[in-house]
């Protein structure tokens, strides 16, 4: 049975539909990519998953996690599910973090919250889950505040709330679209190796392509709300079929064509 | 007043009335920065210790108010949000709609006529005149005063505890606590009870001037020996240096509160805090 | 169109004061100042709407009446300023910066102060009376609109329309009739509303504490002042100036809400 099951997942806000008829497929131990310029669809559907989205939209269609109904949940029931079974890292670290709260704090909530542990183990395992994402000092970390810590360090202190109940499926909505491009691969290196530590399946998200096929072995692509191309990451770059996959990896083929044209030349 | 051409003389010579406006102006400013705030007309005495005695009833009232007011608002504020599309949501806000159009004096007095008159609970007016050693009496005196003036300002900060609250639900944290499994209640209660005092202690600090108008109205309806009552009784006989130090003392407060709102800032929000 | 429910109540909440001050200057049930010692305390009956205060005075006609004294300074330290702080609030956008700089500061120093205690010092300078609450209400009340008149006036001049004028010749005060009036003309009704019901409850209040409105002439608050004396025998009859003027408060400043919500066209989020 596969771990996450979407079948016609449509979204609107009114007559507007944003998201229109997406159906795929997560197994255990899987990574996913979806790619998609801003405006497919993308972020909502993930947040239509969660049962995140906001007021006014209306959803339709069918959510199954591990063969369980999720949408026309109470916010109750889906509570519940978030951050125990599936968890969701965000695009804008600054803004995904609460100013007035320790880093600590916020990473032993989601402990506390679905009683997996008592408020001092809960602070114990915060500490451990930010060595484990690879933040620096994590004794002190623990207390600072996130106006205090960088963009990355930021991110992976979401990476730790979200992976901190070893959820068996993590969501991960553009997160690396908002920093630097030094600091990305350490993200993305957090990510994978977090996720492959507790054998969590990933879905990656993201309008760059190159990101995306270094995280994930299966991809697919969203465009103007729908699905256009589901196939493996060696398939897609190889043969893409649907004209939108084809123009996106012939851009992303140009422009590491033109690095590697100036990185020749300057070394000549 | 039959007083004799000199004996009037006299009495503007003693009170610098004879010299200039600009200099008798000036004079008292350089006595008011000391703490000098002269002497009032009819009674002569010392107009700063005067205000000072008084003070100890009008602080403590005003004090006891502004807790209640946010104790009030932030609840209300804060529950009218989380359900602002249901029934009882729009009750709420549309509750503290009528808590802002409800004169203070008239609250006060319908206080009075259920609690005060049907129980015994708290007294209808007056303060013990051994002051405060009397202190559980002098505190029941305080009670409904202060709750009267603190469902006013209440009413008024709910509104804006009320949109603050909104406004964290607006956040991307608040997304990320939900995305943690905590339903909105529960998120509130963790993230948007700081969130949202901010902007309410703001305004409380804003509102400073117009808690000191509602301690004057307060005072006269119960009958409070404070420093409200006093300056209505100033005003009456036309004691006009007496009026000016308790406008003084009133504007020096303002800006004092105002010191204590920052302070109080910084104690809810790190980012606001200058060494980290 | 949707129907402006707000609004809607406003009007409806104001109606019994508008209309007991049109009516009552031609008739009211009783003569306000009539005393009949002997229908003292009346329950509300037939013949005395909301029955009688200490004195056997009819509540309801002495209502009708207060009703007029509170509109009327009401009405008027509102225009007086919004006259005021809109003269003061444009006039400023308009000045150098130094003069700017200094008006803003004088802006926020009367801002500081509220009405009351504005009229209170009025009061021991120039003694208490309508005239001195009215003026004292008025000049209050034109710091603040002042201050949204001026901000509103500078985003006017900021405008591309507005260049365009002065580009093909404009004079200011061409500018200000054509272009910044009619522009601030909305925001002005919303808080002309808003303040008429600020200056409604500052009158009342002074009248409470005798600052305001001298007797004989009825007045809200001194009829519950008045009233207070007397809740052991019958509170029914504080029960009714405070009534009016919550309801009369209301109503302006629900009026005050709904002219916001249908003028301006931008606001899609709740604006409560």
């Amino acid at each position: 049975m596969s771990l996450l099951e979407v079948n016609n997942l449509t979204v609107s806000f009114g007559d507007h539909h944003v998201v229109r008829n997406v159906s795929f497929a997560v197994q255990p131990g899987e990574q996913l990519g979806i790619i998609g310029e801003s405006g497919s669809g993308k972020s909502l559907s993930m947040l239509a998953i969660m049962g995140l989205l906001p007021e006014g939209a209306t959803v339709s269609g069918s959510v199954l996690f591990d063969g369980q109904e999720l949408l026309q949940r109470t916010d109750a029931e889906m509570s519940k599910f978030r951050g125990k079974h599936i968890g969701m890292v965000f695009q804008d670290p600054l803004a995904s973090l609460n100013p007035l709260m320790t880093i600590g704090k916020q990473v032993a909530q989601p402990l506390i919250n679905h009683k997996i542990a008592s408020r001092k183990d809960a602070r114990l395992r915060a500490t451990e889950l930010c060595s484990l994402v690879g933040l620096p000092e994590p004794q002190r970390m623990v207390e600072s505040y996130p106006h205090q810590l960088s963009g990355g360090q930021r991110q992976r202190v979401g990476l730790a709330i979200a992976l901190a109940c070893s959820p068996s499926l993590l969501i991960a909505d553009e997160p690396t679209t908002a920093l630097d491009v030094t600091v990305q691969q350490e993200v993305l290196q957090a990510i994978r190796g977090l996720a492959a530590a507790q054998g969590t399946s990933l879905i990656f998200v993201s309008h760059d392509l190159p990101v995306v096929a270094s995280m994930v072995n299966r991809v697919l692509v969203l465009h103007d709300g729908t699905v256009v191309e589901n196939t493996s990451k060696d398939q897609l770059l190889r043969a893409p079929q649907h004209p939108h996959t084809q123009r996106i990896v012939a851009s992303a083929k140009q422009s590491s064509a033109l690095l590697r044209q100036a990185t020749q030349s300057s070394a000549q | 007043m039959n007083a004799s051409p000199d004996a009037l003389a006299q009495l503007e010579r003693d009170y610098g009335l004879d010299k200039p406006l600009v200099v008798q102006y000036v004079d008292w400013l350089s006595g008011a920065v000391r703490g000098d705030l002269g002497t009032s007309m009819l009674t002569g005495a010392d107009i700063a210790s005067e205000i000072g005695a008084k003070a100890t009833i009008t602080l403590p009232l005003i004090a006891l108010a502004s807790l209640f007011a946010v104790l009030i608002a932030l609840p209300i504020g804060m529950v009218s949000a989380l359900r602002h599309r249901k029934l009882d949501g729009v009750a709420l806000s549309t509750t503290s709609q009528l808590g802002i159009a409800i004169p203070t004096f008239w609250m006060g007095v319908m206080l009075i006529s259920v609690f005060a008159l049907r129980t015994s609970l708290f007294p209808a007016g007056g303060f013990p005149d051994e002051g405060w050693s009397a202190w559980t009496e002098s505190v029941r005196s305080l009670m409904l005063p202060a709750i009267t003036l603190g469902l006013a300002q209440g009413a008024v900060l709910a509104r804006f505890a009320r949109s603050a609250t909104l406004d964290v639900m607006q956040q991307d944290y608040f997304r990320t606590a939900r995305a943690t499994g905590m339903t909105r209640a529960k998120a509130l209660h963790v993230h948007g009870v700081r969130n949202a005092l901010i902007p309410v202690i703001s305004v409380l600090g804003v509102q400073i001037s117009t808690l000191i108008v509602g301690a004057i109205v307060v005072e006269n309806v119960f009958a409070l020996p404070g420093i409200g009552q006093m300056l209505l009784q100033d005003v009456a006989i036309r004691d006009y240096p007496k009026v000016q130090g308790i406008v003084v003392c009133a504007t020096a407060m303002v800006f004092v509160v105002g010191f204590f709102i920052d302070l109080a800032m910084a104690a809810v929000d790190p980012r606001a805090r200058r060494a980290s | 169109m949707k129907r402006n429910r707000t609004l809607t109540v406003g009007v409806i909440l104001i109606a019994f004061s508008l209309i007991s001050t049109l009516v009552g200057w031609i008739w009211t049930p009783y003569d306000p100042l009539d005393m009949n010692p002997d229908v003292s305390f009346a329950r509300p009956s037939f013949s005395h709407i909301l029955g009688t205060d200490v004195f056997g005075r009819d509540v309801l006609s002495n209502i009708m009446i207060g009703a007029r004294s509170t509109l009327i300074v009401a009405l008027v330290s509102v225009f007086i300023g919004i006259a005021l702080g809109a003269a003061i609030g444009i006039s400023a956008a308009l000045s150098p910066a130094k003069v700017r700089q200094l008006t803003i500061f004088g802006i926020d120093i009367i801002l500081a102060l509220p009405s009351v205690l504005f009229a209170i010092v009025l009061a021991a300078v120039y003694g208490a009376s309508t005239f001195t609450a009215t003026i004292a209400i008025g000049i209050a009340l034109s710091a603040a609109i002042a201050q949204v008149t001026r901000r509103e006036t500078t985003q006017v001049l900021r405008s591309d329309y507005v260049a365009a004028a002065k580009v093909s010749g404009s004079g200011t005060g061409q500018i200000i009739r054509l272009h910044v009036l009619p522009n601030i003309l909305p925001s002005l009704l919303v808080q002309a509303s808003g303040a008429v019901a600020i200056a409604i409850l500052a009158e009342s209040t002074l009248s409470y504490l005798g600052l305001g409105t001298t007797p004989p002439t009825p007045s809200w608050g001194r009829m519950l002042a008045e009233s207070q004396k007397y809740l052991l025998v019958d509170p029914i009859v504080a029960l009714w100036p405070g009534l009016v003027i919550v309801l009369t408060v209301l109503g302006f400043n629900l009026i005050g809400d709904g002219l916001r919500l249908s003028l301006d066209p931008t606001m899609k989020r709740d604006a409560k």
